[in-house]
This record gives structure tokens, sequence and C-alpha cells, in this order.
């Protein structure tokens, strides 16, 4: 019988392989484990502790007299009066902010879509000797706070600012333009401007990959650059293009500043504004936590799926 | 023209035969692309432009903070209330705000580090698991994680008060991912072989960690750093939460609270130190990673931007 006898050789010889590659020599059982142990502890009461504490709070209860949240840790305690009540705002006086947030959210990484991939694709095809440069100038606003981009923009749309004496100096308008009055193009705007580095750079990272002689078998095939684009280019750069949307749409979603700056109007309130103002709010725990909640529902699977993705790049690599 | 005849054609052709057959094509294919170039250069003066000019009102000579009137460095220095150095509020905000990137910096390289490297070499379900909460910890919209951890520190871990403590603690669980994710890169690209070789020549494990495979890690670790420190420096969504008293209010809270009641030039002075600051972060780390990683084959900027 072949079978029986080889099934086990080849399970020792793993086993072998398993011992030789991943344990060292001679580290023993412990030993690197016990190096992920401090950062494991840390997660674990920093990062899950916490977010069991929301849960806690969302489907708790409320002090009746200071309407200050009491978290209940039990599972089989929780109830659902306080949540339930959050939740039939949202689809009731709150859902106007929920339908405009997913508008403004579509829009604005539509825009850094098509702006990102077009950029992309010229510094990684055309970039030549200045790809260093440009890719440096594309990713500097990673590391220039946010803030300070918003203060740019600020300073420039404010009523007596260099947006308007430029649109009046062309004639386009002749009064200045209040885009600072909770206008939802200057909200689509600061999310434009604020996240599509992080659009740029996934892109760029697949298109670079590119082979350039798998474009010129395309064209030498007779495909035009339309077809060449498009049966070629694009499908190759399509995890760029997923891994780009969902890491721009996660922050956007969770996005409070942008329009609390850009507009601080009620008619462009986010998801992230409710969450803000629950905060600013005494004796709003529960409903903060319930729209934390909500929003970790709705972000889940592009999160996971973006999880997913990124580790199999990273296992094909 | 068959499909046969093509697919023959091309095989036989060199592949320099290119530039014979661009005939075929409607378009000269390698021509330059202008509307490409105009948009990135569009987009390149759309994104950095309007930081010059916030740069420039920030040495204005006048309270207006979107018209530039001429040149002072009254909201930097001389103004004895107002400007950042001696405003009391935006002085004390500044060193708050290095403080808590100094010890985030601190607490959360060596921690990313460690977790990366015992995450490396730990093949088991319960690695995968929590290396996966790292990452989901690194996509989380900042929000969330600020808000859990500002209720954990009310009702639960009521011991940390709001605060420096709370706002560290809060940084180091947002920022471990970057070192986490650094690392791994760095110990995929650097493989097994050297540490193979150490204890192969007789290092114990210890030996073999501390003289081979640490400095060979060092590029990482440099890069982890700057980031981080930048990183922390601009953070104020999980800060703000997490703040108590308004003496712990770093620079960037401020700017957030300032730019929304009434902004004078003083902010984007304050906006423009951060930028430098970060900046020269960024550089220096970037320059440590050149300088470790000398003599090796690295992808240049592309590649420190990749991490």
């Amino acid at each position: 019988m072949p079978e029986p006898s080889a099934a086990p050789s080849r399970r020792s010889a793993r086993r072998a392989h398993r011992a030789g590659s991943s344990e060292g020599v001679h580290y023993p059982r412990w030993f690197w484990p016990s190096f992920s142990l401090p950062a494991i502890l840390w997660l674990l009461v920093l990062f899950v502790l916490p977010f069991y504490t929301v849960i806690s709070i969302a489907f708790g209860t409320v002090d009746p007299i200071f309407r200050s949240p009491l978290p209940v840790y039990q599972p089989w305690y929780w109830s659902t009066e306080q949540f339930g009540e959050t939740l039939g705002k949202v689809f009731g006086i709150f859902s106007p902010v929920y339908i405009h947030t997913f508008q403004y959210v579509f829009i604005a990484s539509a825009i850094c879509l098509v702006l990102g991939y077009a950029i992309a694709y010229y510094v990684a095809r055309y970039g030549g000797k200045r790809k260093a440069l440009l890719l440096a100038l594309l990713i500097s606003p990673f590391w220039i706070s946010y803030l300070m981009r918003m203060l740019a923009w600020i300073n420039l749309l404010e009523n007596d600012g260099y947006v308007n004496k430029f649109l009046m100096f062309l004639n386009v308008v002749d009064r200045p333009v209040g885009w600072l009055e909770g206008r939802p193009s200057t909200v689509i705007l600061g999310l434009v401007y604020g996240y599509i580095p992080y659009m740029i750079l996934p892109l760029f990272g697949f298109l670079d990959r590119i082979d350039v002689s798998l474009l010129e078998s395309g064209r030498d095939l007779g495909g035009s650059p339309f077809s060449t684009f498009f049966r070629v280019t694009l499908p190759l750069s399509k995890p760029g293009i997923l891994a780009g949307t969902i890491i721009v749409t996660l922050p956007m979603f969770g996005d409070y500043f942008t329009n609390n700056l850009l507009s601080g109007s009620p008619r462009t309130t986010m998801i992230g504004n409710l969450i803000d103002e629950a905060y600013s709010t005494t004796g709003q725990g529960p409903e903060m936590a319930s729209y934390v909640l909500i929003l970790m529902a709705l972000l889940i699977v592009p999160m996971l799926y973006y999880l997913r993705s990124t580790a199999r790049t990273a296992a094909g690599r | 023209m068959t499909q046969e005849t093509i697919v023959r054609a091309d095989r036989s052709a060199p592949p320099t035969s290119v530039g014979v057959r661009r005939g075929l094509f409607r378009r000269d294919p390698w021509r330059k692309p202008r509307i490409l170039a105009a948009i990135t250069w569009g987009y390149l003066a759309w994104s950095l432009l309007p930081l010059v000019i916030a740069i420039a009102i920030s040495f204005n000579s006048s309270r207006s903070n979107s018209l530039l009137h001429g040149f002072s460095l009254q909201w930097w220095w001389s103004d004895p209330t107002e400007s950042l150095w001696h405003d009391p509020e935006l002085h004390a905000a500044l060193f708050q705000s290095l403080r808590l990137s100094l010890f985030t910096v601190a607490i959360a390289v060596p921690l990313g580090v460690a977790f990366a490297l015992g995450i490396d070499r730990w093949h088991s379900r319960p690695a995968k698991g929590f290396n996966f909460l790292m990452l989901l910890s690194f996509v989380l919209p900042e929000i969330v994680l600020g808000i859990s951890l500002f209720l954990v520190f009310q009702h639960l871990l009521t011991f940390v008060r709001l605060g420096t403590t709370a706002q560290i603690l809060g940084l180091v669980t947002y920022q471990l991912a970057y070192p986490v994710i650094i690392v791994r890169a760095r110990l995929l690209t650097i493989g097994r072989e050297y540490e193979e070789a150490a204890s192969d020549l007789g290092a114990p494990p210890r030996q073999s960690i501390r003289r081979v495979l640490l400095p060979l890690l060092y590029p990482a670790i440099f890069a982890s750093a700057a980031i981080v420190f930048a990183d922390s420096l601009d953070d104020f969504v999980t800060v703000r939460y997490l703040s108590g008293p308004a003496t712990s209010e770093p620079l960037s809270v401020k700017i957030y609270n300032f730019t929304r009641a009434e902004p004078t030039p003083a902010v984007n002075a304050a906006a423009t130190f951060l930028l430098v600051t970060t900046t020269i972060a960024v550089v220096l780390g970037y320059l440590a990673y050149r300088h470790a990683t000398r003599g090796q084959r690295t992808g240049g900027v592309s590649e420190f931007a990749n991490v």
C-alpha cells in the first residue's frame, strides 16, 4: 500500500520544514509570541475593550435624572431601547443627513478617482526623470496637517478672500460669493482636496507595476489607444481603483471637521457631525454610541474587503 | 488581416520593430500626453498654492487672514499678547504638541516593532487574528476610535483621567499600526538568510537579533518614528476627544478651535509651525532611512512613499 506510507512521510517532512523555517534554529516556542504580547495586550485593553464599551452604552440604560449613560456590560441584560430610539431618528429626522453624506462622499470620491487616475497614470507612465520629484510633491500632503490644508482654503474662500477677488476681477460674479456659508459644493471641494492624495498613491502603485510591453503588445495586436486602455490598463489597475476608493471613502464617512470648518451650517451636516455634536452635548452618551455603531455597521463590509485584498497582495508579493 | 497573421507577424518580429510598425497606428502612441501633463501640474498647483498663501498670511502685517498687506513677524513673535510665542494658550499648546508626539513615538515604535517581529515569525491562527485587529485599528475612521476611547475612560477605565495620559494612550493606539506595517514590509525584503547565517555561525537568539536583525531593521524604525511623530503632531480628532482641561489641548486642537471662532494670522503661524516641524521630521526620517539602507537596492523615494 503506497498511500498510507507516503502520507506520514510528507507530513513529517512538512513538520521538519516548518520547524526549520518558522522557529529558526533554536528559538523556544514562546520566544516570538512574547514579542507580540505587549502590543496585543495594548490592543485588547485600548481597542477591543473601548469598542465593547461603546456597545454596552448603546445597548445600556440611562440615569433617569442626570441622563448620563449607564453602560450594561452583560449582553444578557442589553436593552435595545436607546439604540432603537437613535435608529428611529436615523430613519426619521436625520435621514437627510445620511442621504447627503452618501451624496457628498459619492461625488467627492468620484472626482478623486477620475482626477487621481489621470495624475497617477501620468506620473507612472510619463514621470521619467521627474518621477521622484512628482511623487514627493504628491505625497507631501500626507505630512502636512489636514487642518493646515483646510485653513488654507478658509483663507482663500473668505468673503474678501482671493477666490472672490479673482472671480470679481474676471467679472464672473459681481458680488463676493459666501463660499463658507453652508454650501455643499464647498464641502465637496474640501473632501476632494483633503483625501485625494490617498487615492493617488494606491493607483500609482498599481499603474507603476504594469509592464509597458503589455501595452505595446496591445497596440501591436491592433488595439486602438482606447481599447488598449480599456482592455489592458484598466483591468490591471482594478485592484488599485478598489483600494483607493475604499481608503478614500472610509475617512470621509467619519469626517466632521471638513464640514465644520468649511460650512458649519446644519444644511450640510454629515454623519460624523452627528457623532461630534452628541459628544459636545451632555446627556447624549447612548445616542453617540449608537451613531458610532451605525457608522461601523455601514463601513464594516468595505473595511473587511480592503483588509482582505491588501493581505492577498502582500501574500502574492 | 486575420488573427492568425497578426500573431505570427508579432512572434517573428523583434521588439525593436515597434517603431517600424508605428504607421499602423492612427496616432503616434509616444506623443507627449499634454492633457495628462496639464491635469497633473494643474493639480499640483491647486494642491500646493493655497498652502503657500496660508504660510504667507502667517507673516501678514495686518489682522486679516484673507488678504496680504505686508511682511511682519508680529503673529509669530513680536505681538506681546496674540503671537504664537506670546499668546499663553498657543505657547503652552506648542509644548503640549511636542510632548504628546515625542511620548507617542517613544511608546508606539518599540511596541509596534516588537509586535511586527513576533507576528512575522509566530505562524498561527491567533497571530493572523491579532494582525488583522491591528490593521483594523488603522483603517477605522478616527472618530470611531476617539469616541470609543473617550467612553472607556469615562465609564470603565476611570482611573485614566482625560488629558495628557489619555491623549498619549489614544495616540499610541491609533499610530501603532504604522511601525507594524513598515517593519513587516522591511522583514519581507530582508528575508531570513542573514539571521540563519548568524545562528549557523553560533550566535544565540538574543545576539543574532541584537547584532544582525535589529541593524537591518533600522531603516524601518527610522521611517516609522518620523511618520508617527509627524502624524501625532497633526492629529486633532483623537486628541481633542481625549483632552481634559484647556491646557492639555495641543496646537492642532487650538487651530481647530480658533479657526471656528475668530482666527488671526497667529493661527496660520501655528499651522505653519506644525508644517515645518513635520517636514523636518519626515526629511530627517528619510535621510536616516537613506543612510541606513546605503549600499542596498531600494526604490528610494517611492519605497519610502509606499511604506
